[in-house]
């Protein structure tokens, strides 16, 4: 028989569902009752719903319903309207840009007119997106920490579907909406401007990367590793000695001699998430717009090492005793 | 409660499954091409090159013949191309040419009733392209060296050699909505990428520019864009497919675009594509008036040739068999004799070209 030990717990517990605080003037009612769900509960909250809507919340989700319908009409049709061979492309199936020819002017539906539109839709849905987690924060009384959170990561996509498109001087720059397209221009993007790997800003996206991963399994490790001393309650336990939270922390301090604390920790991974996109964002903007081939900028700037000839000297066949 | 928890499991493993079954098993082999540590290798599996090098054997030469005797414009008519030649040469050639082009079918491939009519259409290709395999063994040997290529080298016993190309035909029905642009489709052609999957109009028939990145660290006028890298890409998703090797085979991938930082068989890939333009364009391309239709794509342009046809996932082709030795009138220098078996060192530059870039 499970016991209800502390907070930290697998235990569902069955009640009736709790509606949350009332909300400020003006704001729409919750949608729906909310009940109870053995599944959900097995990975987080067994109460589901209800759910605040909104009208942010409403016309965040019918653009992007337009948005995702041009893209998948779009798609579809590119297959002749065929379901099977739909599904069966689907990963391959895409929404290009214009073409390099139109440069910033608005081309015909076929051309990039369907793209542009449907990244107008999407932008804007995910800008009220935005602004809905604002106002839910502070419906709350929370601090916005997720919204900013969140438009560093929309300061990247619009760098790479908006800002950086406008500085090169054209909607072909930008990324098709696809599955392996995005993937395969990706790839394209790097070997055009001489493998972003060499750019720095690029190389501090992947430090922040997989630093804010290692962060996020040190610091959930720990807090799973102290639940058995209540270490949910860091903040009544912090003043005490022999708690949880001092035995988090001593952890660190004696594996590694530095430890951060209950607070800063936080801050620690906030930053990493948040920086990875935002610096990623800046090693975009200035590719093609401030240096053009980052292999040849690293090797003028002492980055890329130079390795021992092992192979015969080659040279370009289009230079010896060329017309 | 279990119920839900057997079930996601279930699920897993399936998912697992489904993930793991398009990976080839281990162990590869690996053989390391430039300085150690660099990563710079070919990863080689063993069950599919063992298979590639069986489907790829040069079949044993046709007996020689002695040497002397009337050429075979003396003893035979319209002889146009290989008159040179010993009568007896020139017949065995023509028993080669059989068996390497029409096994089945035999001389009345080309030949029906007289000899010397050029009644049938593909008598007609078969004279050309014997020009063209001359032409590729004299002017090409910055590609093909002292191997050469036959005819089998591409047909392989088949009247239409298997590894072709042609346009593609326009399969889009809606010109508003949905167009494709020449990419986003699980081709063959470009190793199921969603790439440009017909780099070969482009770069193989047409001189697109092929090089995309900038010479400069900065930004100049010189303004080639992603989608110009997206077909070049393609293109070597062909090239690498077509000859079993990775990027590293000719490439530095840190950088792919300086040649002193590349294996000099990048430059006998340069002189490849050279090779194939000319061979698509003055010698296949002009033979499409005279070819029935089984011979013609979808789009209504000949079969022509890509790395593919001669290479057959071999970075040499039929294993580097120096076929072409064995026979006279392919346009082989035959001058050492002794030499000619001996391997053919890898010239470390460029030699000059025929043809501009």
């Amino acid at each position: 028989m499970p016991e209800y030990q502390n907070l930290f717990t697998r235990v569902q517990v069955r009640g009736p569902v709790d509606a949350g605080i009332p909300l400020p003037k003006g704001d729409w009612p919750r949608s729906g009752k909310g009940g109870l769900s053995y599944l959900y509960g097995l990975i987080g909250d067994a109460q589901v719903g209800p759910f605040y809507l909104g009208w942010t919340g409403l016309a965040s989700i019918l653009c992007g319903v337009i948005a995702i319908e041009i893209i998948g009409l779009n798609m579809w049709a590119s297959v002749n309207w065929d379901p099977i061979q739909f599904v069966r492309q689907l990963p391959w199936l895409a929404l290009e840009p214009p073409s390099p020819k139109h440069g910033l002017s608005i081309p015909p539906l076929a051309e990039g007119g369907w793209w542009l539109m449907a990244g107008f839709f999407l932008t804007l849905a995910i800008l009220l997106w935005w602004a809905r987690i604002y106002r839910r924060a502070r419906a709350l009384g929370l601090g916005t920490h997720v919204a900013w959170a969140f438009a560093a990561a929309i300061w990247l996509y619009l760098v790479l579907g908006f800002i950086r498109p406008l500085l090169m001087g054209s909607w072909s720059e930008a990324v098709p909406f696809g599955i392996f397209p995005h993937l395969d221009w990706t790839a394209a993007f790097s070997i055009r401007y001489g493998n972003l790997f060499y750019n720095p800003f690029h190389m501090l996206s992947i430090v922040f990367l997989y630093g804010a991963t290692l962060l996020f399994a040190m610091h959930g490790a720990t807090i799973l590793a102290v639940s058995r001393y209540g270490g949910e309650r860091e903040i009544e336990q912090v003043t005490h000695r022999g708690t949880a939270a001092e035995r988090a922390q001593l952890f660190w301090r004696w594996t590694m001699g530095f430890n951060a604390t209950m607070e800063s920790i936080h801050r620690w991974a906030w930053w990493f998430a948040v920086l990875c996109p935002l610096v990623g964002g800046i090693g975009i903007l200035l590719t093609g717009t401030v240096v053009d081939n980052w292999y040849l900028w690293a090797v003028k700037h002492g980055v890329a090492p130079a390795y021992p000839q092992v192979l015969p000297p080659v040279v370009d066949p289009a230079l010896g005793g060329m017309p | 409660m279990m119920r839900p928890v057997r079930l996601g499991l279930a699920i897993a493993v399936v998912a697992l499954g489904g993930l793991l079954s398009g990976c080839e098993r281990p162990d590869m082999e690996t053989v390391q091409g430039n300085y150690r540590g660099l990563g710079i290798e070919q990863v080689i599996n063993p069950r599919i090159a063992a298979e590639r090098l069986a489907a790829n054997q040069a079949p044993p030469p046709v007996p020689p013949v002695p040497e002397g005797g009337p050429r075979a414009s003396e003893v035979f008519k319209n002889v146009q191309v290989l008159g040179d030649l010993s009568a007896n040469e020139f017949s065995r050639l023509m028993v080669a040419i059989t068996q390497w082009v029409s096994p089945k079918q035999s001389c009345t491939y080309c030949h029906v009733g007289d000899l010397a009519s050029d009644a049938v259409y593909t008598k007609v290709v078969a004279r050309r392209m014997i020009q063209m395999v001359q032409e590729v063994n004299s002017g090409w040997q910055s590609h093909v060296r002292g191997t050469g290529v036959t005819c089998y080298t591409c047909h392989r016993g088949e009247p239409l050699p298997t590894a072709v190309w042609a346009a593609p035909a326009d399969t889009q029905r809606f010109r508003v909505l949905g167009a494709k642009a020449g990419q986003n489709t699980p081709a063959m052609t470009v190793g199921l990428t969603s790439l440009p999957y017909d780099p070969f109009s482009a770069f193989l028939t047409g001189s697109e520019e092929i090089r995309v990145q900038s010479a400069t660290a900065l930004p100049t006028t010189d303004h080639s864009n992603i989608m110009d890298a997206e077909w070049t890409y393609g293109l070597m998703m062909h090239v690498s497919q077509s000859l079993g090797v990775n990027c590293g085979y000719c490439h530095n991938s840190r950088s792919f675009m300086p040649w002193e930082a590349s294996s000099p068989a990048r430059v006998n890939a340069w002189h490849a594509i050279r090779m194939v333009r000319e061979i698509n364009n003055d010698y296949l391309t002009p033979l499409t008036s005279i070819v029935p239709a089984n011979r013609k794509g979808p789009a209504g342009d000949i079969y022509k040739v890509n790395c593919e046809t001669c290479h057959r996932g071999l970075a040499k082709p039929l294993q580097g068999a120096a076929m072409a030795q064995s026979y006279h009138g392919l346009g082989m220098v035959h001058a050492a004799a002794g030499a000619a078996s001996a391997p053919v060192p890898e010239p470390v530059s460029a030699p000059a070209s025929p043809e501009a870039p």
